[in-house]
C-alpha cells in the first residue's frame, strides 16, 4: 500500500508525496533557515561548503521537505539522520530532540544514514548536506523538536477520533496514547495508519524547558554498543565480493606528475592484481592490503616534480612575511585605528605565527568504489555526502542518480572529511580497476597528502592610554583562503569570513579597531581544521590581550574583566572559570619546575567559553599541562555529558597541536611521516579537565570546536606566567623554554 | 599455509608468512574490529591478544603467531575481564568516533588481567601506546578504574 509522506512546515500542504511500499506514518520535515534567535550574527563560514556542494550537484536550494521520520505499525521509530557521526555525539543528541517531543523512549528511535541529497538533507545553517562548523544541534534544535511534536499531535488526534473524545483529554507517553478519563490506551503503531490520513497541524506548541524529560539530562551514547565490540562499520571496514585493496603513491611534491614506473616488479608479487597509473599518483591493487603494499614497495616510480620541488618552510614563511607588509582587505574598521595608535603614549607590536597542521584522524583516508554497468557506488565516511556524490558524478560522467553514497561512521573528521580529494582519487582508480576497489591511505600518505590548516602570520599592534587601556587595536591576518578555493562566492570584498572569524568580532571594548585580511597562497593545499578560523584567531587575540595586560602590569583576568563590562555572557564564563580554577590563590609549587596559570575567553560557534590552564615547565623546557578548567555557556544544553565530552576532546586535540604539531616542507616534501614525528597527545600527557556549564535557556550554541580554539591561548599565557616568555609562534616546541 | 587460531576458531590461510596479522584478520578472515592506524606499532589501534599478551597486530607477522591463541575485540565479550571493561566503557561513555576503541579495550583488558587493581601510573604505562584523537583519555582512566572495582 502507499504510505503518505507528509511534509511538515509551511510548505506542507503543497508538498505531499507518495512513496511505494511499507505501512505506517512517514513524515518529512523541513529544516528551515536560521531565525533571528540565533546568537551568532552571521552564517558560519562553512556555509560556503554547502554552496560548493550545491554547485557540484546542480541542485536547487530552498526548503524542500527534508529529513524523514518513519513510524511503523510495530511502533518502531526511524530517523533518517541528516548529520554524520564522527564522535561528536549527533547520533545521540539529535534523536533526543525528536524523542523529547514525540514522547518516545530514546532507545526506541532507530537511525538510518541519509543518502546523498543536498535538497532534502541540507543543513540550513550551512546551505548543503554538510556536517561541520559545530552546527548540528544549532540547526536541528527547532526542526527536529517541531517534527516530533507534529507527529505526536497527529497520533493523539488519531486516538481521540477512535475513542470519540477531545484530544486534550489524551496524553502521549513512551510511545502510547492514553485517554485519561477511561484509561484506554493505544500504541503509536496502532495509530499510524489513521494518523497518516489526518491533516498536518500547522502550529504545534513545543514544550517549555521546565517540562523537558530528555533534553538537558545526561544520556548514554547510542553508538557505544557497536563501538566497543568491533561491530561498528567505518568506511575502511567495507568488504565486497571480489574487491581488491589498493595501496597508493601520490606525487611527493604538490603538483608533481607521475613520469614513469616499471610495473613488472609489482605484478610479480603474489596477490597483486593490477598496477594503475594516474596523472599524479600510482596505485597497486591486490587481494589484500599486504599484497598491495608489497607490490607498491617493489616499485620505484619517477616523478616529474615540477616547479614546487624547491619549496621549504622558510620560503613559504618568507612569502607570508612579505605579504604581511601590504595593506589587506578591511574586515572591520571602528574609528581611526592608525591615528589612535599613533597618538597613544605607548605602542605595542607583535607578529604571531601558526604552522601548517595535519588532521591525522585515527581512521586514515579511504574510499571503496564499485563502478560498473553505469552505476557508481561509494562506501566511505564523509562529512559531505552530496559533495562526494557530485565529485564522483563529474569524474565518471554519470548522472547524480547513478552515484550512490553509502555513508559510514567516521573515524574522526576534524574537517579532513569535508574534503573529497581522497574520494576523487578512489574514483579515478576505480575507472581503471577490474572490479570493486578499496583505496586505503597509509598513515604516511594520510599525513603527507593531507590538506593542511593554513600557516597564518598575523601582525598586531595596539596603543595604550595613560591608564594602559587599549585605545587602538590593529590586527592584520595573512594566510591562504580556504573559502576562495572551496567556494569563491563566499569571499566578499576580499574577506574570507573564515580567515577573520574570532578576529573581526574580538569582544573587547576598544574605541578604534581595524582588522585586515591579506590573502596569500602557496602550492600547499589548505583546508578546514577543527575550530577553523577561531582556532587561529582566538589564539592571537587572547595572547595579545594578555600582552597588553602584562604591559599594564595588571592581572590578566582583571584586565579582561575591565574590557568586557558590556558582555555579560562573556563575563559570566570568564568569572566562573577563574573562580573554579582558584585564580586568586597561588599555584602549588613543584620542585624543579616553573609553574604558571593562563586564561582565555571567547565567543565562537555560538557559545561562550573561558578556560584556565595550569602548567609547569621543567628545566629542559618540557611543558606539562596539569589541569584545565573550562566554563561554558552554550545556551540550552541537550546532552550535558556530550558537552563535557566535546570540551574534553577539543582541549586534548588543541593542546597536542599547540605543544608539538607543525607540518614542515623541504624540497617540496612534507617532512612528517607518522605518529613518531607528528606527535599527538597520549593518556600520560593529558591533563585533568573540569567542565562547568552555565544554565541557560537561550538557543543552543555549537560545542564540537570551541574547546579546541580556547585552549592554545590559555596554554601559552600560562607558559608566559611560568617563564616570562611570550610565545608568538606555535608549536610551543618551536621556542626553547630551557631554564 | 599458516593456520591461525583466532577467537577459538582455526583458520587455514593462503597468505605469505611475513604478512602482518592485522591484514590477515581484516582482509582475509574478515574480522574488521581490529583497526589499522599507523602500520608501525605507534598508535595501538590494531591491538589484539596473543596468548593473553597485548600485541600490535600491524607489525606481527602471521608466522610468529601460528599455534598461538589470538583473541580480537570480537571475542572480548566472552572474556570475563573483557566484558567488565566493555561495560565500564559503556557506562563512562568513553567512545566518541570509536575508531581507536577496539585497541583501547584490548589494552585495558590485558592490563586488568595482569593487574586487577592498577594505579594511575600502571594505567599510564599500559595505555600510553594507544592514541585517541578524540581525546577520551580521562574517561578511559575512569572506565579502567570502574572495571577494576567491579570485580
Amino acid at each position: 500500500m502507499n504510505a503518505v509522506v507528509r511534509a511538515l512546515g509551511e510548505q506542507s500542504t503543497s508538498r505531499r508525496r507518495f512513496l511505494q511500499g511499507g505501512g505506517g506514518l512517514l513524515l518529512g520535515f523541513a529544516l528551515p533557515g536560521f531565525g533571528a534567535e540565533q546568537s551568532r550574527n552571521e552564517k558560519p563560514p562553512e556555509a560556503a561548503v554547502g554552496h560548493a556542494t550545491r554547485a557540484m550537484t546542480q541542485e536547487s536550494s530552498g526548503l524542500e521537505p527534508n529529513a524523514f521520520i518513519r513510524i511503523d505499525r510495530a511502533s518502531a521509530v526511524t530517523l533518517i539522520i541528516h548529520k554524520v557521526e564522527m564522535g561528536q555525539g549527533t547520533f545521540t543528541s539529535l534523536p533526543m530532540l525528536l524523542a523529547e517531543e514525540l514522547e518516545v523512549d530514546l532507545q526506541q528511535v532507530k537511525l538510518e544514514q541519509a543518502p546523498a541529497d543536498n535538497e532534502r538533507f541540507g543543513d540550513p545553517l550551512l546551505g548543503g548536506q554538510v556536517t561541520g562548523g559545530s552546527t548540528s544541534i544549532r540547526a536541528s534544535w527547532n526542526p527536529l523538536r517541531q517534527a516530533g511534536a507534529t507527529a505526536r499531535t497527529m497520533l493523539v488526534s488519531a486516538a481521540a477520533q477512535r475513542w470519540k473524545v477531545d484530544p486534550s483529554t489524551c496524553t502521549a507517553r513512551n510511545g502510547v496514547v492514553t485517554h485519561q478519563g477511561s484509561n484506554r490506551s493505544l500504541k503509536y503503531g496502532e495509530l499510524v495508519d489513521a494518523a497518516a490520513k489526518l491533516p498536518v497541524p500547522k502550529d504545534v506548541a513545543l514544550k517549555q524547558p521546565k517540562d523537558f524529560t530528555l533534553i538537558g539530562k545526561a544520556h548514554h551514547r547510542l553508538d557505544s554498543p557497536d563501538k566497543i565490540d568491533g561491530k561498528a562499520q567505518f568506511g575502511i571496514d567495507v568488504r565486497l565480493p571480489n574487491m581488491s585493496v589498493a595501496a597508493i603513491a601520490i606525487s611527493p611534491v604538490p603538483g608533481g606528475k607521475l613520469q614513469a614506473v616499471e610495473d613488472k616488479k609489482a605484478m610479480a608479487v603474489k596477490g597483486v592484481r593490477q598496477v594503475i597509473k594516474l596523472d599524479r599518483a600510482l596505485a597497486v591493487l591486490g587481494d589484500h592490503m599486504w599484497a598491495a603494499k608489497q607490490g607498491l614497495a617493489a616499485l620505484s616510480p619517477k616523478w616529474n616534480e615540477g616547479p614546487n620541488a624547491t619549496l621549504t618552510t622558510a620560503s613559504l614563511v618568507a612569502g607570508l612575511r612579505a605579504a604581511s607588509e601590504k595593506q589587506g582587505a578591511v574586515a572591520r574598521n571602528d574609528g581611526n585605528t592608525e591615528k589612535a595608535i599613533g597618538a597613544a603614549p605607548r605602542k605595542i607590536e607583535a607578529i604571531y605565527e601558526m604552522p601548517y597542521l595535519a588532521h591525522a584522524t585515527m581512521e586514515p583516508m579511504n574510499c571503496t568504489v564499485d563502478l560498473r554497468n553505469g552505476l557508481c557506488e561509494l562506501w566511505v565516511g564523509t562529512q559531505v555526502p552530496a559533495l562526494a556524490q557530485g565529485t564522483a558524478a563529474k569524474l565518471t560522467g554519470l548522472p547524480l542518480d547513478k552515484v550512490r553514497v553509502h555513508n559510514h561512521y567516521l573515524g574522526g573528521g576534524f574537517g579532513r572529511r569535508l574534503e573529497t580529494d581522497f574520494i576523487a582519487l578512489a574514483v579515478e582508480i576505480a575507472k581503471q580497476a577490474r572490479g570493486p576497489v578499496k583505496v586505503v591511505y597509509s598513515r604516511e600518505d594520510d599525513i603527507q597528502h593531507d590538506m593542511y590548516r593554513p600557516y597564518y602570520l598575523d601582525r598586531m599592534s595596539a596603543g595604550l592610554d595613560d591608564k594602559y587601556l587599549p585605545v587602538g587595536w590593529f590586527h592584520r591576518i595573512v594566510g591562504s583562503s580556504i573559502m576562495a578555493r572551496f567556494a569563491p562566492a563566499a569571499v566578499q570584498n576580499g574577506i574570507d569570513a573564515d580567515a577573520v572569524e574570532g578576529a573581526k568580532d574580538q569582544p573587547y571594548a576598544i574605541p578604534n579597531v581595524r582588522v585586515e585580511y591579506v590573502r596569500h597562497e602557496s602550492p600547499v593545499p589548505t583546508a578546514f581544521w577543527r575550530g577553523v578560523g577561531a582556532t587561529h584567531n582566538i589564539w592571537v587575540v587572547e595572547s595579545f590581550i594578555d600582552e597588553l595586560a602584562a604591559a599594564a602590569k595588571q592581572d590578566p583576568l582583571a584586565y579582561r574583566q575591565g574590557l568586557l563590562k558590556d558582555q555579560p555572557r562573556m563575563r559570566t564564563v570568564l568569572d566562573l572559570a577563574a573562580n573554579k580554577a582558584g585564580w586568586s590563590k597561588p599555584l602549588r609549587a613543584i620542585e624543579g619546575r616553573r609553574v604558571g596559570r593562563g586564561i582565555s575567553v571567547q565567543f565562537a560557534f555560538g557559545s561562550y567559553m573561558s578556560q584556565v590552564a595550569e602548567i609547569s615547565v621543567g628545566a629542559d623546557g618540557e611543558v606539562q599541562v596539569h589541569r584545565v578548567v573550562c566554563a561554558v555557556d552554550c545556551g540550552q544544553i541537550v546532552n550535558p555529558d556530550t558537552v563535557i565530552a566535546q570540551i574534553e576532546s577539543g582541549v586534548v586535540f588543541g593542546l597536542g597541536a599547540a605543544l608539538w604539531n607543525e607540518v614542515t616542507f623541504d624540497k617540496g616534501r612534507v617532512q612528517q611521516n607518522n605518529f613518531t614525528d607528528y606527535r599527538v597527545m597520549r593518556i600520560n600527557e593529558a591533563p585533568a579537565i573540569e567542565v562547568y556549564m552555565v544554565k541557560s535557556n537561550d538557543a543552543p550554541g555549537g560545542i564540537g570546536e570551541p574547546g579546541t580554539s580556547a585552549i592554545a591561548p590559555a596554554l601559552t599565557n600560562a607558559i608566559f606566567a611560568a617563564t616570562g616568555q611570550r610565545l608568538r609562534k606555535l608549536p610551543v616546541t618551536a621556542t626553547s623554554l630551557k631554564a | 599455509m599458516p593456520a591461525l587460531t583466532v577467537n577459538g576458531k582455526s583458520h587455514s590461510l593462503d597468505v605469505p608468512p611475513d604478512m602482518p596479522l592485522l591484514w590477515a584478520l581484516r582482509d582475509v578472515i574478515g574480522l574488521t574490529g581490529t583497526k589499522f592506524g599507523c602500520g608501525i606499532a605507534a598508535c595501538g589501534a590494531c591491538m589484539v591478544h596473543v596468548d593473553g599478551q597485548p600485541t600490535p597486530s600491524c607489525v606481527t607477522p602471521v608466522a610468529a603467531v601460528v599455534g598461538k591463541k589470538i583473541v580480537t575485540i570480537e571475542a572480548m565479550d566472552q572474556d570475563p575481564v573483557g566484558r567488565r571493561v566493555q561495560t565500564a566503557w559503556r557506562e563512562a561513555d568513553v567512545v566518541q568516533c570509536g575508531y581507536c576503541q577496539s585497541g583501547q579495550i584490548m589494552a585495558a583488558a590485558a592490563l586488568l588481567a595482569a593487574k586487577p587493581r592498577p594505579s594511575d601510573a600502571d594505567i599510564d604505562a599500559a595505555m600510553a601506546g594507544n592514541i585517541c584523537r578524540c581525546g577520551t583519555y580521562g574517561r578511559i582512566r575512569t572506565a579502567i578504574k570502574r572495571a577494576a572495582e567491579s570485580t
